[in-house]
Formats: structure tokens, C-alpha cells, sequence
């Protein structure tokens, strides 16, 4: 317990460390970080095979794209990040206040109502089989999801280029 | 076969977007419009070969497990109507015709989202598609790639990906307790679990997710300045049909096929409603930009879209969805008329526009009944809705609640009527003394939405016999 905890803390630094750093590059290895510790807590919770997604794109494959397109940017200056820090403590000062709240709250509910799954109870398939064998239909959308967000970036990047 | 709604739109931007593109290019505008009004006329013809096409190849790969009843079948309408009418102003607005071939893609994006919200029955399946059309939204409000338009994407994206956090967590905690994610399942799971801590945990994420996703006060941060900084034609789709779909459909659904009603959420709801359509025409009142006003008007009237709903019985959900298909229609027409002022004049400060009658005679009649429409007067469409909301908040024991929805028809009048006073019966601004009526494009739709306010109000009492007849086995009462 004092270790998922542990875990949780961690992961929790890392989220807010990536949100209110400075610095891009910064901002890009603390997602790498907090994707590398996602990664230990689905380990531990047996998704194995969503664990070596989380490491391998979202810890490896996309901090290293954010990285790459991150080095070609003009970096702020030291006033202008300092303002820029200044702003976003002003405006987010609240932030660790309610993930504080709703993570005790949550905790004590499961604390507090300990519900076996249904699937479980009844012999059912579990969440895994749900996912990948019961719902097909879902892979359509999420076809169509990642095509209309990388649509939009070529859309908008495109018209970059011209105007730059 | 349900499933064409989603896959056709999607096959087709694929079609378009391969090699003779040029001709692609030129071919997209009509394809486009032939499907959204294929979409608007297959809706209400269950008969057709169209229904019955059975794409087995599809069908063994992807398990499609669609369906559609009366409510599903009002929004598809108006996915394809509010498409339509978006796409017909870009033709005047969008000048390079690179960037409407772009918008164009989206939208038909967007389209193929929404119809899957509108057909899933699986909560998984609802969500998917619905960070569909999120992305699509995010794509079309920063579409100019303006400053304001830029700023107003990121602030949807922001409050978006809270809406999703908490609709994935919700999610999570249902699939747990019924171990399965389709609607009938979790029903009956949720009948059969006394209600507890952790199921109103999750019934309560969902919703404010949705709440969030529908613009309702007070989670309504991003919705003024997104329909006011996107584009003309880009607002009409939003303020048409996107938050209609991806927050007060999917609310309705949810509550209808999973949550069913109960005396706490009826409540959640009618507070919830009351306050967006008082406060929301408030802050209507004050505004001095014509799409902000119309923006915070859409806050107020999608209050009445859930006072509606709020009232828990069949009568209140009908007009509530009438209301969806009144405010898809006269919403769309006056985002319309804003379009064509800001055309011609340049500007969309009411403020300093004064006596534009004269000069823009079709945009001010259109736009007199779309502001009547959406104040309830008689015997426009918007009046038989919102009579309706009214009638079945006072026969359900509301009657607080239907005095405030009176109340709140009364401040929609007072600000449209200022609006009409000052921006085309005022006396005539020398600034604009010169300026003309705007194009076909322009005009042409508001007609077109004009002649549904009016032709959907004389035939109200046939709509609405068929819808209450439609919603009895719905809601069970």
C-alpha cells in the first residue's frame, strides 16, 4: 500500500512538474517521466500489454517527436519565461489543492465500498477480453480519431509553412 | 444498415482525398451537400434499400452494434441540416478554395462523430465517437489559425480533456460494477446494485463531464469565446448541432437508457437548467458583439433543453427534444444573419451598427423570426417547445420551475428586441449608409431556415402528436 502510494505520489510530481515547468524541453521529459512511472503502475496492476505501450510510445516514441520538434523552436527568453511562470502560479495556484482533495476522496470511497466487478462475481470476461474482443466497433472510431488528428495537424501546420 | 451514417462520410473523405485531386476538389462541395440532404431524407424513410444494405465484410470485422429511435432519429436530422447549412456559407465565406476543400474534410469528419453518437449504444463506443467530434471542433475553431481563434481551441482542448477525464473515470467505474460497457447491461446492473457512494461517484462524473461538453452554466467557460472567435460557418456548426450532440444528446441518452430518472438527479437537472437559461440570457443582455450574444443566448436556451429533460416525464423529454431541432434551426439561421452583417459591414459591434433594415431587408426579416422563434412567440416554431417544456415542468409539480422558464422567455424577448431595435431599426448610421444586401450564399440559407421556423410551427400540432406518441416508450410513463 505505502508504495502505491509511493507511486502515485511520484506520478502525480512528474504530472504537475511537466504542467508548470518553464521550459518546453523540460515540459517534454517530464511527460516521458510521468508515462515511464504510469508504466510501473500498470505493471504492478498486471496490464502488462497496455504497460509496454504506455513505455515504448508514450514514454519512448512521443517525448523523443516532442523533443525533435521542440529543439527547431526559438526557446522564450529569460524574462519572458519568468513572466510566463509568474502568470501560470497566479492562475494555477489551486491545482495541487484539488488533485490533493479528489485523490483523498476517491481513496476513502474505495476504502469504504469495496466492490468486487461484476465480471468477476459472475464468471464473466474480464475488462481485457471486453476490450479487445467484444468491442471492434470502438477500433472504427479510434481509426478515425487518430486519422482526423493527424488531418488537422497536416491542415494547420500546412498553412504554416505558406504563410511563413 | 446504421452503420453506412458512420462509415460513408468517413470512406468519402477518404475518396476525396486520393489522386485526381483537383477534381476531387471541385466535386467536394456538391457530394457533400447530396450527402447531408441524403442524411435529412433517409432519416424518416425506414424503408429503403439504403436500411437494408448489408455490408457483411464490415460487419465481421467491426461487430457493429447500432441503432436508432425517435430521438436518435431528430438529431441525426439535424446533424445533416445544420452540415448543410454550414457548408452552403462556407461556399461565400471560405474564399480560397484549398481551405474550404479543408473544411469541407472536417466537417465530414465531424458528421461521421456525431452520427456515432447518435447510433451507439455501448457507453465505450459513445465516448469514442464523441472525442471525435471534440477533435474535429478543436481543428475547425482554430481553422483561421488567427490569435483568437488559436486561444479559444486551447481553452476548449483544456476544459475538453477535463470532460474526458471524468467521463473515462466514470466509464471505468460503471464497466466495473456491470462488467460490460452496453447500455442495456449497465441498466440493468445499475436496477439490481443499491444505489451507492461509488455508483452516484460515477453517475456524477459522467454528467458533469457532459455538462461540461453542453456549455451549461456554471461549466460554460469555453463556449462564448469559441463560438465567437471561429470562423462564421464554423459557429453555425458548433452553436448548431456539435454541443447539442456532444453534450445534451449524450446527456439525454445516458439518462434515458442508462441512469433512468430518479428524484436527486431530476433535481441536479432542474437547477442546473434554471440557472443556465436565467444567467445565460442575462449575460446575453449585456453583450455588445452579435455572436457572443447569440453565444450566451445558446447558454440559455440549452437550460430549456434541460429543464426540459428535468421534469423526468415522457411530455418533457419530447419537448426537450423538439427544443434540440428549434434551437438547431433558428440558432443556425441567426449565426446566419450574423455571418451576413459581419459580411457586408465588417464589423459585428452592435453598438455602432444602427438601421441596417433598409439596407439589409432579407437579413432582417429572417433574422425578426429567428429571434421571435427563439423567444416563443406564437406561432413560430420555438414557441410549441418551449410551451411544451412549460406545460410538462407544471403538470410534473414544477411549478417554480415553470414560472422561471417563463421568466427566462421573457429576458430572451428583451435582449433580441434590443438587438432588432438597435441593429436594424435604430436610426440609419452614416458609416453604413452604403452598404448592400449580402450575397445568394448567404441569404439563400437563411430563407431556407426561415421557412422551417414557420412551416414547423403550423405544423406543430402533427409533430408533436407523432413525437409524444414516440417518447411514451422511451421515458415508460
Amino acid at each position: 500500500m505505502l508504495l502505491e502510494l509511493l507511486i502515485l505520489i511520484l506520478l502525480v510530481s512528474a504530472g504537475l512538474w511537466t504542467v508548470m515547468t518553464r521550459s518546453l524541453l523540460r515540459s517534454a521529459m517530464g511527460l516521458a517521466l510521468a508515462s515511464a512511472i504510469l508504466t510501473i503502475v500498470m505493471f504492478r496492476m498486471n496490464a502488462n500489454i497496455a504497460g509496454v505501450f504506455e513505455l515504448s510510445v508514450c514514454a519512448g516514441l512521443i517525448p523523443v517527436l516532442f523533443i525533435s520538434v521542440i529543439s527547431l523552436t526559438q526557446p522564450m527568453t529569460f524574462k519572458e519565461a519568468s513572466d510566463h511562470m509568474k502568470e501560470r502560479l497566479h492562475r494555477f495556484w489551486g491545482l495541487p489543492l484539488i488533485v490533493v482533495v479528489l485523490g483523498v476522496t476517491l481513496a476513502l470511497v474505495s476504502f469504504k465500498y469495496k466492490v468486487t466487478p461484476a465480471a468477476i462475481q459472475e464468471g464473466k470476461p474480464d475488462v481485457r477480453f471486453i476490450l479487445w474482443h467484444l468491442k471492434q466497433f470502438d477500433l472504427l472510431g479510434q481509426i478515425i480519431i487518430l486519422f482526423t488528428g493527424v488531418f488537422g495537424v497536416a491542415i494547420l501546420f500546412k498553412e504554416r509553412n505558406k504563410r511563413g | 444498415m446504421y452503420a453506412l451514417l458512420v462509415l460513408v462520410p468517413f470512406f468519402s473523405l477518404l475518396a476525396l482525398n486520393l489522386p485526381f485531386r483537383e477534381l476531387n476538389r471541385r466535386l467536394a462541395f456538391g457530394f457533400a451537400a447530396i450527402l447531408f440532404l441524403l442524411q435529412m431524407g433517409l432519416v424518416f424513410i425506414p424503408d429503403v434499400y439504403f436500411w437494408r444494405v448489408h455490408l457483411s465484410f464490415f460487419a465481421n470485422i467491426f461487430h457493429f452494434q447500432l441503432a436508432a429511435d425517435i430521438l436518435s432519429k431528430v438529431v441525426l436530422f439535424c446533424i445533416g441540416l445544420v452540415s448543410l447549412t454550414a457548408l452552403c456559407v462556407s461556399r461565400s465565406l471560405i474564399k480560397e478554395s484549398e481551405e474550404r476543400f479543408n473544411f469541407i474534410n472536417i466537417i465530414l469528419l465531424a458528421v461521421a462523430g456525431m452520427n456515432g453518437v447518435a447510433l451507439a449504444q455501448d457507453i465505450f463506443s459513445l465516448y469514442v465517437f464523441l472525442e471525435i467530434t471534440a477533435v474535429s471542433s478543436f481543428i475547425l475553431i482554430a481553422f483561421e489559425k488567427d490569435i483568437l481563434g488559436l486561444e479559444s481551441s486551447f481553452k476548449y482542448i483544456v476544459l475538453s480533456a477535463v470532460a474526458t477525464v471524468l467521463m473515462i473515470a466514470g466509464i471505468a467505474i460503471l464497466m466495473f460494477i456491470a462488467g460490460s460497457t452496453n447500455f442495456s447491461v449497465i441498466h440493468s446492473a445499475l436496477l439490481s446494485q443499491n444505489r451507492n457512494l461509488l455508483l452516484s461517484l460515477s453517475i456524477g462524473l459522467f454528467l458533469s463531464a457532459l455538462f461540461i461538453k453542453a456549455g451549461l452554466m456554471p461549466f460554460h467557460g469555453w463556449l462564448p469565446d469559441a463560438y465567437t472567435a471561429a470562423p462564421a460557418p464554423v459557429s453555425i456548426f458548433l452553436a448548431g448541432i456539435v454541443t447539442k450532440v456532444a453534450g445534451v444528446y449524450c446527456l439525454i441518452r445516458i439518462i434515458l437508457s442508462v441512469i433512468g430518472f430518479n428524484d436527486q438527479l431530476k433535481g441536479i437537472l432542474l437547477l442546473v437548467g434554471a440557472f443556465s437559461a436565467i444567467f445565460g440570457a442575462l449575460s446575453a443582455l449585456t453583450q455588445s458583439d452579435f455572436k457572443r450574444m447569440l453565444s450566451y443566448s445558446s447558454i440559455s436556451q440549452i437550460g430549456y433543453i434541460i429543464l426540459g429533460l428535468g421534469s423526468g416525464t415522457a411530455l418533457g423529454v419530447a419537448g426537450a427534444t423538439l427544443h434540440i431541432f428549434n434551437h438547431a434551426v433558428f440558432k443556425s439561421l441567426l449565426f446566419v444573419n450574423s455571418a451576413a452583417v459581419e459580411s457586408q459591414t465588417g464589423s459585428r459591434d452592435i453598438d455602432k451598427m444602427n438601421g441596417l433594415a433598409k439596407q439589409m431587408p432579407w437579413t432582417s426579416l429572417t433574422s425578426i423570426l429567428g429571434s421571435l422563434s427563439c423567444a416563443g412567440i406564437p406561432p413560430l416554431a420555438g414557441f410549441w417547445s418551449k410551451l411544451v417544456i412549460i406545460i410538462a415542468l407544471w403538470l410534473a409539480g414544477y411549478k417554480i420551475y415553470a414560472v422561471i422558464a417563463v421568466l427566462g422567455s421573457l429576458l430572451t424577448l428583451a435582449y433580441f428586441l434590443a438587438l432588432q431595435r438597435k441593429l436594424f431599426f435604430a436610426q440609419p448610421n452614416d458609416e453604413f449608409k452604403n452598404i448592400k444586401e449580402a450575397g445568394f450564399g448567404l441569404i439563400f440559407p437563411a430563407f431556407f431556415l426561415a421557412a422551417l421556423i414557420v412551416g414547423a410551427g403550423i405544423l406543430s400540432p402533427w409533430i408533436l402528436s407523432n413525437f409524444i406518441l414516440g417518447f411514451n416508450s422511451l421515458v415508460g410513463g
